[in-house]
C-alpha cells in the first residue's frame, strides 16, 4: 500500500477565499492510501516546499498529492522538492485547484468544495498508481550536418565549428554562397554583397572544423537527436579535385556553351565549369548533361589540356555514411516560377522583363555585362524602367497569399541603381503597399522618391511589346487613373519560394512544411529555430521568406542551439514515453503506423516458453530518443500492448473512476 | 462527326459570311453541323444587361433543347458562346436558380451538353488532318489573330489561355499564312461601346488597327462577329476621326480555312466586307 | 429562458457530472487561462490531462459514461496544430467513429463532445463547458449504463 500524502495550498486567498481548504485536506485524509494531510497558506513557497520534504521524512510518505495550481505551473518545482526528500520526482502528481476550480466558480462555492474534492480525489486515485520514473541517457554525437551552403547554412557552420565541434556542409551546387553570392549590393546600406559574402566562404573551406562537401546531397536521414546517421551522395564532378589547380584552362577551351545558371540565363558558361570566379571550391565540375564527351565519347578536349591530368570521365557518384547529433537544414529559396501564371506580363515571352535576380546580375560588375545595365534582347541601355511589385507575392488568385518580405526594398534598392547609372533615366514602380520594416529601410525607400523613382500605387495589368518598347499598362489607384507607360525595359519583383526539392528534403528528414512549403518551425513565436523533431534545427529563408540580417541571425541561432546540444555528453529522454508490453504485442505493427516521430521500430525476439522450442517473432519497440510521449500509439494497440509511461491506461481509469464516484 | 449547331442572330443578320464560312468548312471537313431545332437568343448583351434571370433562363433553353438533341454543342460567336457557358457554370453552382429555370421552361435542365466555340470544334480536328486539306496554301499572307474579350475570359469559361490564347495561330498557320506577334490578340474591340461612347469604342479599334498592322498584319483574323463588324464596317469612320487610313480586311477563321482549302471565295461570303479582302489577298503567292 | 429556469428547478437536487479530457499542450492551457482570466463557467466538469487528446481511448469515455458521468468531452489541438504533429487527427477519426457507436447502441449525441480548443481560447473552452452543461441538463441524468453496473 503506497503512503500518500496531500497538501492543500490556499494560495493566499486565490484558492482560500472560495475554498475552504483546512476541511478539504481533512476529506483527503480519508482517501484510500492517504496517511497525512495537511493545508498551507503557500505550498510553493520555500517554507512550503521545506514542509513538503519534511513530512515526506517524518511520515515516510512515497506519494506526494499537491492540491495547488497547474501542474503547467508548478509541476516541475514539486518534483524539485520531491527530489530533495531522497524521492523519485515523478512521484508527485497535482490537483488543479486554482485554475480549474477557485478562479472560475467563484460565486458557486458549495458546488466549487464538491469539485476539489473530486479533484483530489482524482489526483490522489493516480499517485496511488505512479511509478518511478528516470529519464533515459543518450549519448551525444559531437557533430553537425549542415544542408545548404548558402549564408544561413556558411553562419550555422561557422559559428558551430567556432565552438570547437565538427561541421559537415553539404551543398548541391558546385560552389557555397547560394543566392546571397549573386546579388550586387544590399540593402539599405549599399554594401557589395560579394564583398561580405565571399570571405565567409573562404572562411569556410579553410576551417578546420568543417568539412565541405559541394555538388553533393544528403539522401537519408535516419536516427534521432544526438544520434542521426546521414547518407551522403557525392556526385561525380569528373574532375578529380586532389589534382585539379583551378588553372582555368579547361574551360576556356571547352567548346560547349550553355546558358549560364549564376547569371540567370543571362550569359554564357562551358559545360566544364566553375560558377563564378570567386567559388568555394575554387575547382570546376562537368555537367554531364552537356559535355560532349560524356554524352557522346568525343571531345576530350579538356582532358588534353589540363596539365595537371585532373580530368576524369570515369568517375562515378560515391554515397557514404556520417554519423552526427544535430542537423540545421538551411536549404534557402528559390524564384517564384512567374512565366507559368502570368500571362499579362508576357510568360516570359518578351526578352526585356526580367525578374530582380536577373537585374542583380545585370547590375553586378562581375555580371555578364560587367555591371552596365543592358537590355537582354539588344544590349542598349534602358531610358524607361518599370518595376511591379509582388509578382507571385500578395496574389491568391495567381500566386502565393503571403508577402516576400523582401521586394520592397530589393526594388528600391533596383530604383536606385538605375538612376544612379543611367543618367536622364525614368523609373516607375508599381506597388500594392510598400512595406520598409528594417532598420534603416524606411529612410532609404524615402531617398530612392528624392533620387525621383516615381511610386505608382497600382496592379499591372497588361505589357506587351510594341516595336522595341514595352508598352505596360496598368492602374493608379491613388489618382482612379489608368496608366500607360512605354518602358524600355521591366523589371518583375518575382516572390520568394521554398527552394527546389526543399519538400523532398522534409520528408527524408520527417520534418513537416507549412502549406508553402518552407519548413515548419515548433513555435512561431518562441521556438522560430527549432523543429519538432529533436535535434534538427532551421535557418534562413528554408522556414520562410527573409532578407540576410534575419537570416544571419537566425543561422547564428540555430548555431548556439545546435552548441547547447552537442556540448554536452548525453542527453536526459523524457521518462513519459511508450513502452511495449512484448509479451502481448503481436507484431501488427498498428502502433508504427500512426506514430509521427517514427520512433515505432519492428524487431524479431526469440521467444522461448517452457516446453516448446524457441521460436522467433516480431513484436514493435519503441526507441525511446525518438519518442515524444503522445501516447497516440497506444490507443491504436488492439491487444492492448501498448502503454504510456506517467500516463498508463491502468492510471487514467483510476481517475475516471475517482472522478465518477 | 455530328454536332448541335447554335448559329445565335448575329450570323442570321450582320455576320452571314461567318455562318456560310463556317457550314461550308465543316461541311468539307465531314463534320455535320446540326441546328438546334427552335433555338432562341442566346441572352447576351440586351438581357444579361438587364435581368440576371433572364440571361441564365435563355440560354439554359437552348441547352435544353441541345440535350434532347443528344448532342453537345459548338457555338461560332463569341458572345454566345460566353453567355452559354456562362449560364452552365452559374447553375451548376446555384440549383435554386436551376429549379426556377425548370419551372419557367417547363422542362427539366440537366447540364449535361458540352459546349465548345466553333474555334475548339475546328482545330479538334488536329492539325495535321488540316494541313492535308489545305490545297491552296496562304504562304506570303501575315495575320494577326484576334481572339477579343468574350472568347478567352473568363479563365476557367474561356476556350484558350486568357493572357496569350494561341490556337487560332495554330490553325491559321496550317494555311502557311503567317501569324505575328502582337499585343492586342485579346483586348477589347469597343463594339459593346459604339452607341454609348462612341470615340472610345473607335479609339479602342484604331488601336487594334495600328497595332496589328505595326506588327506587319495585311490582315486580321477573329472569331466574333461583334469583333469583325467593329473592325470591319467602322473601319472607315476609324480613318476619318483620326485620319488614318487603314484598309486591314477583317476575316472570319473559316474563310481563310475555306480559301485555302480551294472553296469558292463567293461561297464564303468574301465578297460582302466593307474593306475589300482582294489587296491583300494578293500578296499570296501564286 | 423559462425552460431553462424550469430544469435548473426540476433538477435541483441533480447536476450533470461531465468528465473532461484535455491536451496538455492546447486544451488544458486553455482552461488554465479561462482561469487565469477569470471566466466563469458551470462546476459541472472535472478535467483530466492527457499529453494530447489521441491518448484517449475509447474505453475511457465507456468506462466514464459506465461509472455515471452524464457527458464527456474531449478536447484537443486544432488539426494541424497538434503539439505532436498528427495526433489530433487520429483523435478526429477515431473518436467520429466512436460517437457514432455511442449513437448506436442508444446515447444521445450531445453526451460525448469532441472539440478544439487552443491555449488561447480560454472563451471557447468556458462556452463549450456551459453549452454542454445545458445540453446534457435537458437531457438529464445519464442511466444508459447503470443497469450493466449493478
Amino acid at each position: 500500500m503506497p503512503r500518500i500524502g496531500v497538501f492543500v495550498c490556499w494560495c493566499g486567498s486565490n484558492i482560500g477565499g472560495v475554498l475552504d481548504c483546512p476541511e478539504l485536506a481533512r476529506v483527503a485524509g480519508s482517501f484510500p492510501g492517504v496517511v497525512f494531510s495537511t493545508d498551507y497558506k503557500y505550498v510553493c513557497s520555500d517554507p512550503g516546499q521545506n514542509l513538503i520534504v519534511e513530512s515526506i521524512r517524518k511520515h515516510g510518505l512515497d506519494r506526494v498529492v499537491v492540491a495547488s495550481c497547474s501542474p503547467r505551473l508548478h509541476e516541475e518545482t514539486f518534483r524539485q522538492a520531491l527530489r530533495r526528500a531522497g524521492l523519485n520526482p515523478y512521484f508527485l502528481e497535482m490537483a488543479n485547484l486554482r485554475e480549474h476550480c477557485s478562479w472560475v466558480h467563484p460565486d458557486a462555492q458549495e458546488a466549487a468544495q464538491r469539485k476539489a474534492i473530486d479533484l483530489v480525489r482524482r489526483a490522489v486515485a493516480k499517485a496511488a498508481l505512479l511509478e518511478p520514473l528516470s529519464p533515459g541517457r543518450i549519448p551525444v554525437i559531437k557533430r553537425c550536418l549542415v544542408i545548404g551552403g548558402g549564408i544561413a547554412g556558411i553562419q550555422a557552420a561557422l559559428d558551430v565549428a567556432d565552438a570547437g565541434l565538427e561541421v559537415l556542409l553539404v551543398e548541391r551546387e558546385p560552389t557555397i554562397g547560394g543566392n546571397m553570392v549573386k546579388l550586387d549590393k544590399t540593402f539599405p546600406t549599399l554594401d557589395c554583397s560579394a564583398c561580405i559574402s565571399t570571405p565567409k566562404m573562404v572562411a569556410v573551406a579553410q576551417h578546420p572544423g568543417i568539412k565541405l562537401y559541394t555538388y553533393a546531397e544528403v539522401e537519408e536521414v535516419s536516427g534521432y537527436i544526438g544520434n542521426f546517421k546521414v547518407r551522403i551522395r557525392q556526385k561525380a564532378r569528373y574532375v578529380d579535385h586532389s589534382k585539379c589547380t583551378g588553372c582555368g584552362t579547361c574551360w576556356t577551351k571547352c567548346p560547349t556553351s550553355v546558358p549560364d545558371e549564376f547569371n540567370m540565363g543571362l550569359g554564357e558558361r562551358a559545360a566544364i565549369y566553375i560558377p563564378f570566379p570567386q567559388a568555394v571550391p575554387n575547382k570546376p565540375v562537368i555537367d554531364a548533361a552537356h559535355c560532349r564527351q560524356l554524352i557522346k565519347g568525343k571531345c576530350g578536349i579538356c582532358a588534353k589540356h589540363c596539365p595537371a591530368e585532373a580530368i576524369d570521365y570515369k568517375q562515378r557518384d560515391e554515397v557514404f555514411e556520417v554519423e552526427v547529433g544535430a542537423i540545421v537544414v538551411a536549404t534557402g529559396f528559390g524564384l517564384f516560377q512567374w512565366e507559368k501564371v502570368y500571362g499579362e506580363y508576357g510568360y516570359g515571352r518578351y526578352p526585356d522583363v526580367i525578374t530582380g535576380l536577373a537585374f542583380e546580375r545585370l547590375v553586378n560588375a562581375a555580371g555578364p555585362t560587367g555591371g552596365k545595365i543592358q537590355r537582354p534582347s539588344d544590349g542598349k541601355e534602358p531610358k524607361t524602367v518599370v518595376f511591379i511589385q509582388c509578382v507571385g507575392s500578395r496574389d491568391e488568385a495567381k500566386g502565393k497569399e503571403y508577402c516576400s518580405r523582401v521586394c520592397c526594398m530589393y526594388t528600391a534598392k533596383h530604383a536606385h541603381q538605375v538612376l544612379e547609372k543611367i543618367p536622364g533615366a525614368q523609373v516607375y514602380v508599381f506597388y500594392i503597399d510598400v512595406r520598409t520594416f528594417g532598420k534603416g529601410y524606411e529612410e532609404f525607400y524615402r531617398r530612392v522618391q528624392d533620387e525621383g523613382a516615381v511610386y505608382i500605387r497600382g496592379r499591372v495589368s497588361k505589357v506587351y511589346q510594341d516595336g522595341t518598347k514595352l508598352i505596360v499598362r496598368g492602374a493608379d489607384t491613388l489618382l482612379g487613373e489608368p496608366v500607360e507607360i512605354a518602358a524600355d525595359m521591366v523589371v518583375l519583383a518575382t516572390g520568394v519560394v521554398p527552394s527546389a526539392g526543399a519538400q523532398d528534403v522534409a520528408r527524408m528528414i520527417g520534418v513537416s512544411v507549412d502549406k508553402d512549403g518552407f519548413f515548419q518551425e515548433a513555435h512561431p513565436k518562441l521556438r522560430p529555430v527549432e523543429t519538432h523533431t529533436g535535434g534538427i534545427f532551421l535557418a534562413g529563408a528554408c522556414q520562410g521568406p527573409k532578407d540576410i540580417p534575419d537570416t544571419v541571425s537566425q543561422a547564428s541561432g540555430a548555431g548556439g542551439k545546435v552548441c547547447a546540444l552537442l556540448l554536452k555528453d548525453e542527453l536526459e529522454t523524457s521518462p513519459m514515453v511508450a513502452r511495449v508490453n512484448e509479451a502481448l504485442c503481436t507484431g501488427c505493427l498498428a502502433c508504427r503506423e500512426v506514430c509521427p516521430y517514427r520512433a515505432i521500430q519492428a524487431v524479431t525476439i526469440t521467444e522461448r516458453l517452457p516446453g516448446q522450442p524457441p521460436r522467433e517473432r516480431v513484436v514493435a519497440r519503441v526507441t525511446e530518443g525518438l519518442c515524444q510521449g503522445c501516447g497516440s500509439c497506444t490507443v491504436a494497440c488492439r491487444a492492448g500492448a501498448v502503454d504510456l509511461k506517467g500516463f498508463t491506461n491502468e492510471q487514467l481509469l483510476a481517475e475516471v473512476d475517482a472522478l465518477c464516484l | 462527326m455530328r454536332i448541335g449547331y447554335y448559329p445565335g442572330c448575329s450570323l442570321q443578320s450582320s455576320a452571314r459570311e461567318y455562318d456560310l464560312a463556317a457550314r461550308l468548312v465543316a461541311r468539307h471537313l465531314g463534320v455535320q453541323l446540326v441546328d438546334i431545332p427552335d433555338w432562341n437568343c442566346c441572352g447576351a448583351s440586351a438581357a444579361h444587361s438587364t435581368d440576371p434571370f433572364l440571361a441564365v433562363a435563355l440560354p439554359a433553353r437552348n441547352l435544353v433543347l441541345a440535350s434532347e438533341m443528344g448532342l453537345d454543342i459548338t457555338v461560332p460567336c463569341a458572345a454566345c458562346y460566353h453567355r452559354l457557358r456562362m449560364a452552365q457554370r452559374e447553375l451548376a453552382h446555384d440549383r435554386d436558380l436551376g429549379r426556377k429555370v425548370a419551372e419557367v421552361l417547363g422542362r427539366p435542365y440537366r447540364g449535361t451538353v458540352r459546349i465548345y466555340s466553333l474555334l475548339e470544334t475546328i482545330t479538334g480536328i488536329g492539325l495535321e488532318q488540316l494541313a492535308a486539306q489545305i490545297v491552296r496554301p496562304l504562304k506570303g499572307l501575315r495575320v494577326a489573330c484576334y481572339y477579343g474579350c468574350l472568347l478567352v475570359r473568363p479563365p476557367g469559361i474561356g476556350c484558350d489561355d486568357p493572357e496569350n490564347p494561341e490556337s487560332m495561330d495554330r490553325l491559321i498557320e496550317t494555311t502557311k499564312a503567317e501569324t505575328v506577334s502582337w499585343g492586342y490578340k485579346n483586348e477589347c474591340c469597343g463594339g459593346a461601346l459604339v452607341f454609348g461612347a462612341r470615340e472610345a469604342a473607335f479609339r479602342l479599334a484604331r488601336d487594334i488597327l495600328r497595332n496589328a498592322t505595326g506588327a506587319g498584319a495585311h490582315a486580321i483574323v477573329c472569331a466574333c462577329p461583334l469583333c469583325q463588324s467593329n473592325l470591319d464596317l467602322r473601319q472607315g469612320q476609324v480613318n476619318k476621326m483620326f485620319g488614318t487610313n487603314f484598309a486591314v480586311p477583317i476575316f472570319y477563321f473559316p474563310q481563310l480555312l475555306g480559301l485555302a482549302m480551294g472553296l469558292n471565295p463567293r461561297d464564303l461570303g468574301l465578297t460582302t466586307h466593307f474593306v475589300d479582302p482582294q489587296r491583300a489577298l494578293k500578296v499570296v503567292g501564286g | 429562458m423559462s425552460i431553462n429556469e424550469n430544469v435548473v428547478v426540476n433538477a435541483n437536487v441533480w447536476e450533470p457530472k461531465i468528465v473532461a479530457f484535455l491536451c496538455n499542450w492546447c486544451s488544458y492551457a486553455g482552461a488554465d487561462l479561462a482561469g487565469v482570466s477569470r471566466l466563469k463557467y458551470p462546476a459541472n466538469i472535472r478535467i483530466v490531462r492527457v499529453p494530447c487528446s489521441s491518448r484517449v481511448n475509447p474505453q475511457f469515455i465507456l468506462r466514464a459514461l459506465q461509472r455515471g458521468a452524464d457527458g464527456v468531452l474531449v478536447a484537443g489541438c486544432h488539426p494541424g496544430d497538434c503539439h505532436y504533429v498528427t495526433g489530433n487527427y487520429f483523435t478526429r477519426r477515431r473518436l467520429t467513429l466512436f460517437k457514432s457507436l455511442l449513437e448506436f447502441v442508444g446515447f444521445e449525441p450531445e453526451r460525448l463532445k469532441v472539440r478544439w480548443v487552443s491555449a488561447a481560447e480560454a472563451g471557447r473552452f468556458a462556452e463549450t463547458v456551459k453549452e454542454m452543461v445545458e445540453e446534457i441538463k435537458l437531457l438529464g441524468p445519464n442511466r444508459r449504463l447503470q443497469d450493466s453496473m449493478l
